[in-house]
């Protein structure tokens, strides 16, 4: 049995906001009955950008996530809702009864994710449905997919098995699996948002005059392990990432052929960019 | 035997209008609009037959009425009938005009509603769109931000997306580089802005009447000072154009000519026969009007500098875009982006269609350097190494770079001594050989804010290898740096640093992969800077291809005054200005100042303006606002789409309606004229017919509409229209193009689109200044420089007076050798400095905007309001961002989205702060150009809260002999709003005293 999966690259995505815009001029003054009531023109985000600024300048590293109901396989919000009011389609889509869930203010409070938006004048708890009606009308992909340039969303119908596989693959993973929810939205790359960097330039002075160190040996330590190595460019630049938030201490090695080793303490809470070290 | 036929055609429009009263009710209910009677007859009056339209019913009979309403008359039966015997040949139609072969009397509103008549019967059956089931209907259209496919149900628009390319479709090209083939995909892009559309549409901001400002009475009180205090009240459309005309009539006889000013803005919706080259300059040139002349304002540094040295001077001073895609992915090892956001910019018209390819950039390896004092959109995407350089220091980073690639013998000798002339002076300036001063890192270490060691290693790192340098937007200029006090010098020294590295050698060239796609550019369709409608042989580029091809009659403006744009409060509230014209038939045409006003003309006494931007995109624009409510505006008319900007000062406004609720035709991305062949910028050339979707709001009009309707009134009509609607204009430059080579006129209106097949890959366009390098003919295919500007053989050299690229610009020797702002070598001057720099400490850049196409799409209560990064809600009113370094934050006590106010001597903007690590110390970010003015106090001199961060900008020009805008980056203050409407502000120009008046 095939089922939809959406899968989203933050290192394509630019934060043009079309998979946003494309949500509000599908669902604001429309009504599909048996999917979605109108979107409220403001004050809903069925799908949300966030924005994750890692470092200081001027090396930094900035990421967006798209994030939207994740139609999950063990959803909280289907146990929360009275009456039969969310349901999971055979083809993985979780489906809010617009007219079931009419006054079920509670499943705003259901999804982890936050996800689940509440229209005021509705009083109807919402979420962004993978575009369902347009691809029971045939349509390829949901709009947000559609729009986006650089295929940083796109939607996937295949079984359970083989996108196991393409995650493993691809290196995909799911937002907060502490959760627990079995999300069908895939992330890929998402350290760019939730891990963390140690950068820094390495520069030496020669009579008087200052200059960028290339190729010089970085090694990262945690402890006495090397936990990772690195080169310096032309720039003298280096950069270790994808190290967990509030980690702890870390050492930061450098050696450079002419010059004396150098070492420098890091106490990781979130990305630092260590600036210039002189060698 | 002409008379017989003539008789037996007139008897043909009779049955024709029969035959389609019986089968359209379109056609039924047109004709229900008048009742009169129109004769054609021969002048002899040998033939004749008179047409009776009455309640909707049409009567009809040969022989001559002596009391018909309005009568078409031919020279003889023999001229009649070439001139109507299908197929109809335009050009003979056009010159049986000019030969007075025939003549219209009548009244005008019944001569053009008879010949709009007849011509419907022609378009009447056309059937439009694609049926999608449920009474859905798929129309075409095209945006600012790309071509569109409308869902449309019951007259209401459902969606709006990109366009899927069909199985029919052909397929996009193929770039095989280092190993790798790369392909775009078969649909269109589209930018934010377009995408928002839907919300623009049916904004509560659109005007869908006409109005009057309630104190304004053209026979008594005209309240001049109230205008942007007093309210509107709804007015029909007969007492509105039957004021603007009158006005027009009076302003003409009482003040003679000039006294009347024309408006609008550097853009319009999309549509080449709407557009205000097209049916705005046709309507100045009726009416006869003062221009007001353009400043070059995306191109600035560019036009009045570049060009000097090496020329360009038809594409304003911007460089040729041929073949660079292709070059800059097989032979490129790195691109330098400089002040070059194409993610946040979309090419202006260019959707996201460069997107994909500079994926491909990542995909390739290719190192890529951003220089910026925002870390922007492309560099998010692309990642590479960010320099953040003060803003408007980039000429000293420039020199600096040059410095070391001489002292570290890092350049090209070879190119520079047979392909260059004036290096020594340069040579010597940089080196310091000539005031002192060696232009090293170290020197441009405190003016730049970078280290010079960075420095030192960029250059390094670019010297002698295959870069590409991607300066602006399009990444050969337009945009960024160019716009500021030093983009001059920026653009100037960015062309030297060119010049050093061989520029139109495999790999090192102009470019960031937004323009320079393979696609066919042999294949005709014009942009809109051809004119469309216009018959402006002068102000557009039509002369060029398009008047051949779509003959229509010239028309010219009999007013030759016109108003430096930059200047346009001070000409209206000082009686003058002077400044220097954008023209760029030769390098040397910028050189021609323009004083206003012109000896024996008018000054100014009404002005006619087109949508109401330039109190958002013009510097120090609280000038505006004087300037509207001087009493020597006596008259003041907006046309627009919403009640936003300077609609608000207007004395009468007239509703226009959007490109959706019109036909119109035109292609993705086809400027032309100045932006020559801007379709390189996508992956796929499509033409769009542009549907009327839905019927037009209220009672809004076309443009074209509303300005046929106050030619009826001025006895223009024929003159103005030829007789025809935009419909059939859209037919015509359909027949005129090479459109008709590929698809039917029945199933491109069917359809709405075309593809246009991209070229084969043997006959691709040749590489931008690969000739030049190599030191042959010029072939790339732009009809620029005109031929009259070589100066060794035809097509051999380049346009500057040596024909190479000088270091040392002739042009500017000749022309004042001694200008300290524009010296013949570029020389490093930044005016952001002194004592007002100790007073507003931070550098303000405000480039364009990324999710509204400049005003177009903000506000509004339009989706992207809701983009956090495009305005922020606090407390139930959206405010515009700025952004501004995190511990310069701090230091001031602003956290992230506490309300700011940004301000300096001209003015306060209040925004919501947005705190990053995306600038560096002292320097602070927002979009130019926002929707709405929105004064918390008396307009003119109290905070505003829309947005206008213009208000703060310097208005100065960037160079006294020019007209040029410098105004993307202006020294500020930021700190906590306390909630105060007042700012003290500091003005030559005095405020009038104001009485409000409540709207109604």
């Amino acid at each position: 049995m095939s089922k939809w999966n959406l899968i989203i690259d933050l290192e394509n995505c630019t934060n043009c906001n079309m998979c946003v815009l494309a949500c509000q001029d599908e669902h604001v003054d429309n009504t599909f009955p048996g999917y979605a009531e109108e979107m409220p023109k403001h004050g809903s985000r069925w799908i949300e950008i966030m924005r994750k600024e890692r470092g200081q300048a001027p090396m930094i590293d900035v990421a967006y996530l798209p994030v939207m109901c994740q139609h999950c396989d063990d959803a909280p919000c289907i146990k929360a809702a009275e009456n039969d009011a969310i349901s999971k389609r055979d083809d993985g889509i979780v489906i809010i009864d617009p007219v079931k869930a009419k006054g079920q203010k509670q499943l705003v409070e259901s999804c982890p994710y936050g996800a689940i938006w509440w229209n005021d004048d509705l009083q109807l708890p919402q979420h962004w449905i993978f575009d369902a009606h347009l691809l029971d009308d045939g349509w390829k992909q949901p709009r947000a997919a559609s729009v986006c340039a650089t295929e940083a969303i796109f939607a996937k119908k295949v079984d359970d098995a083989e996108m196991a596989k393409i995650a493993e693959a691809e290196g995909l993973e799911v937002l907060s699996p502490e959760h627990g929810t079995k999300p069908r939205v895939y992330y890929k790359n998402l350290y760019r948002y939730n891990k963390c960097f140690i950068g820094g330039s390495v520069a030496a002075e020669n009579n008087g005059t200052a200059d960028c160190v290339k190729d010089a040996s970085v090694k990262l330590l945690k402890g006495s392990d090397v936990i990772a190595e690195a080169t310096t460019d032309v720039f003298g630049d280096f950069k270790f990432d994808r190290l967990d938030e509030n980690s702890g201490g870390y050492k930061v090695e450098i050696t450079a052929d002419g010059f004396g080793p150098k070492s420098v303490d890091v106490e990781l809470g979130e990305s630092v960019t260590l600036g210039d070290i002189y060698l | 035997m002409g008379s017989l036929m003539f008789s037996l055609m007139l008897f043909g429009l009779r049955l024709l209008i029969w035959m389609q009263t019986m089968r359209y009710q379109a056609f039924r209910d047109r004709l229900k609009e008048k009742n009169f009677t129109a004769q054609m007859k021969t002048k002899d009056n040998s033939v004749g037959r008179w047409f009776k339209f009455q309640d909707g019913k049409v009567t009809s009979g040969s022989g001559i009425k002596s009391d018909a309403d309005i009568t078409l008359t031919f020279k003889t039966s023999e001229i009649a009938v070439r001139l109507l015997m299908p197929p109809i040949d335009q050009l003979e139609q056009i010159n049986a005009m000019k030969d007075f072969l025939l003549s219209l009397e009548g009244p005008d509103e019944l001569t053009s509603w008879f010949t709009q008549t007849v011509m419907m019967t022609q378009t009447v059956g056309w059937k439009y769109g694609v049926d999608m089931g449920g009474g859905v209907t798929r129309f075409a259209n095209m945006t600012n931000g790309g071509p569109v496919f409308l869902y449309v149900k019951d007259n209401k628009l459902i969606r709006i997306t990109p366009i899927d390319f069909d199985e029919n479709d052909p397929e996009p090209w193929t770039i095989e580089a280092r190993g790798k083939t790369f392909k775009p995909p078969r649909k269109t892009t589209l930018a934010p802005h377009g995408m928002n559309w839907k919300s623009m549409l049916n904004s509560p901001d659109r005007l869908l009447y006409p109005m009057k400002r309630v104190d304004f009475d053209p026979n008594g009180e005209r309240n001049p000072q109230n205008r942007g205090i007093s309210g509107y009240e709804r007015i029909s459309w007969d007492e509105a154009l039957d004021m603007v005309a009158g006005e027009i009539k009076r302003i003409k006889k009482e003040h003679g000519p000039g006294a009347i000013a024309n408006s609008h803005g550097s853009h319009h919706t999309w549509g080449n026969v709407g557009y205000y080259l097209s049916a705005d300059f046709k309507f100045i040139n009726a009416v006869g009007m003062t221009r007001v002349l353009h400043n070059p304002d995306s191109w600035e540094g560019w036009y009045w500098g570049a060009s000097h040295h090496w020329g360009g001077s038809l594409r304003v001073g911007q460089t040729e875009t041929y073949g660079t895609v292709e070059d800059l992915l097989k032979e490129a090892e790195m691109v330098v982006f400089w002040s070059s956001n194409p993610e946040g910019t979309s090419g202006a018209y260019g959707s996201l269609e460069g997107t994909v390819r500079r994926k491909w950039l990542k995909e390739l390896d290719i190192d890529i350097v951003h220089i910026d004092p925002y870390y922007n959109d492309s560099a998010q995407f692309l990642g590479g190494k960010w320099l953040a350089p003060k803003p408007a220091s980039s000429p000293a980073l420039a020199m600096a770079i040059a410095n070391v690639w001489i002292e570290e013998d890092l350049y090209d000798k070879d190119y520079v001594r047979d392909r260059t002339t004036g290096f020594d002076k340069w040579h010597d300036y940089i080196m310091g050989k000539e005031d002192g001063i060696a232009k090293t890192p170290e020197w441009a270490e405190p003016e730049t804010d970078l280290k010079a060691k960075e420095i030192r290693a960029l250059a390094r790192k670019w010297g002698n290898r295959k870069v590409y340098l991607a300066a602006g937007g399009w990444g050969n200029g337009h945009g960024g740096a160019c716009r500021n006090q030093t983009g001059i010098q920026w653009s100037r020294s960015l062309v030297c640093l060119m010049a050093m590295q061989g520029l139109g050698k495999p790999g090192v060239n102009m470019g960031n992969l937004q323009w320079g796609t393979p696609v066919d550019t042999n294949f005709y369709f014009p942009g809109y800077a051809e004119g469309g409608m216009s018959g402006d042989l002068h102000h557009t580029a039509m002369s060029v291809e398009l008047y051949q091809r779509m003959p229509q009659l010239p028309s010219m403006n009999t007013v030759e005054q016109a108003i430096p744009r930059l200047w346009l409060p001070e000409a209206i509230i000082d009686g003058k200005a002077e400044g220097y014209a954008w023209d760029g038939k030769s390098i040397e045409a910028q050189f021609n100042k323009i004083s206003y006003p012109k000896p024996g003309y008018s000054p100014v006494k009404m002005l006619y303006k087109i949508g109401g931007s330039l109190i958002s995109t013009m510097a120090d624009s609280n000038r505006h606002v004087k300037m509207y409510q001087s009493e020597n505006l006596e008259f003041c008319v907006s046309q627009a789409i919403w009640h936003e900007g300077e609609s608000k000062f207007a004395d009468i406004i007239l509703p226009a309606c959007t490109n959706f609720e019109r036909p119109d035709i035109s292609e993705w991305a086809a400027l032309g004229g100045y932006a020559f062949h801007g379709q390189t910028q996508l992956n796929s050339r499509v033409a769009i017919f542009q549907h009327q979707a839905i019927q037009p709001m209220g009672e809004s009009k076309s443009d074209y509409v509303i300005f046929s309707e106050i030619c009826e009134r001025l006895g223009l009509s024929a003159y103005f229209t030829e007789g025809i609607s935009e419909l059939d204009w859209a037919k015509r430059m359909f027949d005129g193009s090479d459109l008709p080579q590929i698809i039917s006129w029945k199933d491109f209106i069917r359809k709405g689109y075309v593809v246009i097949p991209p070229e084969q890959p043997e006959l691709r366009d040749p590489v931008s200044w690969n000739w030049y390098y190599e030191d042959r003919k010029k072939d790339v295919p732009e009809p620029m420089p005109l031929p009259s500007d070589y100066k060794d053989e035809y097509l051999k050299g380049i346009q500057t007076q040596s024909g190479k690229i000088e270091f040392e610009a002739s042009s500017l020797k000749r022309f004042d050798a001694n200008d300290p702002e524009r010296p013949p070598v570029v020389k490093y001057n930044n005016p952001y400095g002194g004592a007002e720099a100790e007073k507003y400490p931070l550098r303000m850049i405000t480039p364009h905007p990324r999710f509204s196409f400049h005003t177009q799409g903000d506000a509004k209560d339009s989706f992207v309001n809701n983009i956090k990064d495009h305005r922020v809600e606090v407390d139930g009113y959206y405010y515009w961002i700025i952004r501004i370094n995190a511990e310069d934050a701090a230091e001031r006590g602003i956290k992230m989205h506490d309300l700011v106010k940004v301000h300096n001597d001209q003015g306060a903007v209040v925004c919501a702060a947005l705190v990053t690590q995306r600038l560096p110390r002292g320097a602070t970010h927002g979009y130019e150009s926002c929707a709405i003015y929105e004064p918390l106090g008396e307009p003119g001199n109290s905070v505003d809260r829309g947005g206008i961060l213009n208000l703060l900008t310097p208005k100065k020009s960037q160079i006294k002999k020019g007209h040029s805008m410098g105004n993307s980056t202006a020294l500020v203050e930021i700190e906590l709003w306390d909630g105060k409407a007042e700012h003290d502000v500091t003005s030559s120009i005095a405020a009038p005293e104001k009485e409000p008046v409540p709207a109604e």
